[in-house]
């Protein structure tokens, strides 16, 4: 026996709103992106101890689908991160608050 | 024993992303982060994922982390200037929402009667994962690989150079 499913969700949910208050707070770009990183790692705990409670393994399956779609998101997000600081030589967001068409 | 090391563990991820959300120099946040997410595996492995762990070392500690730490140096940030962090103005709006929202959410959860029932033990053996995975969702895992293949070809337009290349500063400082 393990821990009770609510203290897992508990966990998952104070780290999802750690990610939260880092992409709220800050405002360098490569910081907001951590804070994505964090809330999507906090959604992979819930999914594995769904996987637990339930003695499924499709929770670990969908664990594994959001590994592969965080490598799509950063790799994109990464790669427009050095496009702006090409642009502007900054990647403080604030520097980005108009649109230039 | 599992349940004293999942609570150890809890604190130290927890304990990490706290530092790690917190820091101004995005090196330090990096490696503050590079530990959570070994303490992230650990408890991925007592919740009975093996894979899950390992991957979770290997592609989340390893290979995203890293890539971070490549885009943080090649912009030269982290040595010569350490950018000034939000303030004590920014940070308390935003402390206040976030603890709004998960006073909410731990109600919710500790409203549910059936949530204080210990999960009993669970351990997915390779075998079973990789049937699952292949079998049932062999569909899903092609669509996902073409997701990977679009993100491939998204990022090299976005940063490749030359003719047809995005404008940038000094494309617009050199043209008249």
């Amino acid at each position: 026996m393990i821990v009770p499913m609510s203290h897992i969700l508990i966990f998952s949910g104070i780290m999802f709103f750690l990610g939260f208050a880092c992409v709220l707070a800050q405002r360098n770009l490569i910081m907001i992106l951590i804070g994505v990183e964090v809330m999507l790692n906090a959604v992979g705990v819930t999914l594995a101890g769904a996987s637990a409670l339930w003695q499924q393994v499709d929770g670990q399956i969908f664990v594994i689908f959001l590994m592969a779609m965080t490598s799509a998101e950063v790799s994109i997000s990464l790669a427009v991160v050095v496009y702006l600081s090409r642009r502007k030589k900054t990647i403080e967001a604030d520097a980005f608050s108009e649109m230039n068409g | 024993m599992a349940a004293i090391l999942f609570y150890i563990l809890a604190a130290t991820a927890l304990g990490a992303t706290l530092m790690c959300i917190t820091r101004r120099n995005p090196v330090h946040a990096v490696i503050y982060l590079v530990n959570a997410f070994f303490a992230l595996a650990l408890i991925f492995y007592i919740l009975g994922a093996p894979l899950v762990a390992a991957w979770e070392v290997i592609i989340y500690a390893g290979a995203i982390m890293v890539l971070f730490l490549f885009i943080i140096m090649m912009l030269e940030l982290a040595p010569t200037e350490t950018p000034r962090g939000p303030g004590w103005r920014r940070w308390g709006p935003v402390v206040v929402l976030s603890s709004v929202l998960l006073g909410c959410t731990v109600a919710l959860i500790l409203a549910d009667p059936g949530g204080g029932a210990a999960i009993p033990t669970y351990y997915a053996s390779p075998r079973e994962f990789g049937y699952a995975l292949f079998h049932e969702y062999a569909l899903a895992v092609q669509v996902v690989s073409f997701q990977l293949l679009f993100a491939a070809v998204g990022a090299y337009y976005v940063g490749r150079s030359g003719p047809g290349a995005m404008e940038t500063a000094e494309d617009r400082e050199g043209s008249p």
